[in-house]
């Protein structure tokens, strides 16, 4: 009853703040409304078929641009979700015991729904609403204001609606990415119910911070310490890596790490699903240039020539070691050199994608095998070493080989990272990556406990021998003599 | 009647078959089965951790064959079934004292 009554008043608390939020959004949308009924009077007075023609012609040519633009991001914001499901869900799935397999891929799909959900309620507008340094208002909560009408600040030519619907894909997949170091032994309540609050009090912030206005890491939009960060080398990979590993230090190993051999259970539904991340991350990266834009082709270019050269190196350094270049080397280098590349895709030229990629394949490489096998922490599917690593070397190296050239992003003629001259710009990039850090560690850490103590996290080593798809669903994977 | 169980590599289980139905064996049932003798069995790697495999994939035969037939069809699979390899595998042969055909009842030899 009091938990009742308590939730009433939170609900018309909210209800008062999304009211309330209503003028003040409608004065911001007013003068511009007012500038464009104004115009068109004026020149139907003047009479002026020409400047009639030339008015109807811009409409045609901003209109033309405005379908190009939002046919891409459609495109890109349907990629995105193709890399949750069934991207990641089936390389994760692959990479599991055989008894887990439908519990992680669960996982990856109930935070679709979930998440969704959330995102239409008040997501969007913590992550993209108001112009606060940390985090977002509730101007948009229920999406209100969000429609046909571009949102000038982060798009120009597309519905907000459509950036509304892209954002969310990158919202979605995020919280996922940490189910890869908890899994094989975290319960599925306690896993979902940590990730939503995960997602309200790590991701929303941190989008907020890098990419929404006025937010403290901001690069274009007023920001105190300008973070390049294209496509969310920070705000989704260090985040969720970082997140990963202690997730993965507060659950302990899974019961019987590392005497008991946990090898992948098919490595063909892992490949099957670095492949559709390797596709779907065009829509992640190219799409972040939020236009079908020459920026979208060079972030495209440069997505593939990491990957590439990532794969490369990271089998390099396994030929190197073991005297053989495996299948899962080679995928995770590729999915390694994706990370690494997210933040700088839009900042970088061809060439120094191939070093990042390079870098990136070899740096995940030693960061799993060795570095893991040193500290001794369980992370099963290397969330952390993958993308917590792989994010972090990907956000300095951006701070290195951004380009003017390929995206004045400062401003025309100013030098953007250090290849450029602006060797700062490092500073900026470390503050970023801190901050980033800070908020995952503290954020999750706060989080697990509290979650400990509302349904528990880990699943009790009964369930975790006989598996969480039996134990967590009451189902198999592969039901095999039916 | 003596009841046979040879363990084979997979990889002669064709021939071994073919012959074995020209010297009139009519049936067999057969497992896949994992084990390993004196055959060493080889390392994965998977991110950097090693895993052992030592139980290596075979084929287990089993068939319960009149007294008479015994001899040829050990040197059947003995001929057919071998490498010259470490991990051939093994025949083991055991005297049965009774067989029972389900479907009929029938007793004995005549139940093979």
């Amino acid at each position: 009853m009091q938990i009742m009554r308590h939730m009433v008043w939170k609900c018309c608390l909210l209800f008062a703040i999304v009211y309330l939020a209503v003028p003040l959004h409608a004065q911001q949308a007013s003068p511009a409304a007012a500038a464009s009924s104004q115009s068109s009077p004026s020149t139907t007075q003047a009479a002026n078929p020409i400047n009639d023609k030339l008015a109807q012609l811009d409409q045609r040519v901003s209109g033309a641009q405005s379908s190009a633009d939002n046919a891409w991001m459609l495109v890109s914001a349907a990629l995105v979700l193709m890399m949750t499901g069934p991207g990641l869900a089936l390389f994760y799935g692959g990479l599991v015991r055989r008894k887990n397999t439908l519990a992680i891929m669960m996982q990856s799909f109930m935070l679709i729904a979930v998440i969704t959900v959330l995102w239409a309620l008040v997501g969007y507008s913590l992550c993209f609403g108001g112009n606060g340094p940390v985090i977002g208002g509730f101007e948009h909560a229920f999406l209100r204001g969000v429609g046909a009408e571009p949102n000038a600040d982060y798009a120009g030519t597309i519905p907000q609606m459509t950036f509304m619907v892209y954002q969310l894909m990158f919202a979605v997949i995020t919280p996922a990415l940490i189910t890869g170091a908890t899994a094989e032994r975290m319960k599925f309540g306690g896993t979902v119910l940590f990730l939503t609050l995960w997602f309200l009090v790590v991701y929303a912030p941190l989008a907020h911070m890098v990419w929404g206005k006025g937010g403290l890491l901001n690069a274009s939009l007023g920001g105190k310490f300008p973070t390049l960060d294209f496509a969310g080398g920070t705000v989704v990979h260090i985040s969720s890596g970082v997140s990963a590993l202690v997730c993965a230090l507060y659950l302990g190993k899974r019961t019987g790490f590392p005497k008991q051999p946990m090898p992948p259970h098919s490595l063909v539904l892992s490949f099957i699903g670095a492949c559709l991340l390797w596709v779907g991350w065009f829509g992640f990266n190219a799409g972040s240039a939020l236009a079908s834009s020459p920026l979208a082709t060079s972030a495209f270019v440069a997505t593939h020539f990491a990957a590439a050269a990532a794969a490369l190196s990271w089998s390099a350094a396994e030929w190197i070691k073991n005297g053989r270049a495996s299948a899962l080397g080679a995928i995770s280098g590729a999915v390694a050199g994706l990370v690494a590349i997210t933040p700088a895709a839009g900042f970088v030229a061809p060439m120094p994608a191939l070093v990042i990629g390079l870098v990136a394949g070899a740096f995940c490489y030693w960061m799993v095998t060795r570095v893991k096998a040193i500290f001794g922490y369980d992370d099963a599917l290397d969330a952390f070493g993958v993308h917590g690593a792989g994010g972090t070397i990907g956000a300095l190296l951006t701070g290195v080989f951004a380009s003017q050239v390929v995206n004045p992003i400062f401003g025309p003629g100013k030098a953007v990272g250090g290849s450029d001259g602006h060797w700062g710009q490092i500073g900026n990039q470390l503050v970023g990556i801190l901050i980033a850090w800070g908020f995952a560690l503290v954020g999750t850490l706060v989080l697990l406990k509290i979650v400990d103590l509302i349904t528990g996290l880990r699943a009790t080593e009964d369930e975790e021998i006989e598996g969480l798809d039996i134990t967590q669903h009451g189902e198999e994977a592969y039901n095999l003599e039916s | 009647m003596m009841k046979l169980e040879a363990i084979i590599q997979p990889s002669r289980f064709e021939s071994v078959k073919d012959a074995l139905r020209e010297v009139g064996i009519e049936g067999m049932t057969v497992t896949e089965v994992r084990g390993h003798g004196r055959q060493k069995g080889h390392t994965e790697v998977y991110r950097g951790r090693e895993y052992t495999v030592d139980l290596l994939p075979k084929l287990k035969l089993e068939m319960v064959l009149p007294d008479k037939l015994v001899n040829t069809v050990v040197d059947t699979i003995l001929k057919t079934a071998k490498t010259g390899k470490i991990g051939d595998g093994k025949i083991f042969l055991s005297r049965v004292e009774e067989a029972i055909r389900i479907r009929n009842e029938e007793r004995g030899e005549s139940a093979l």
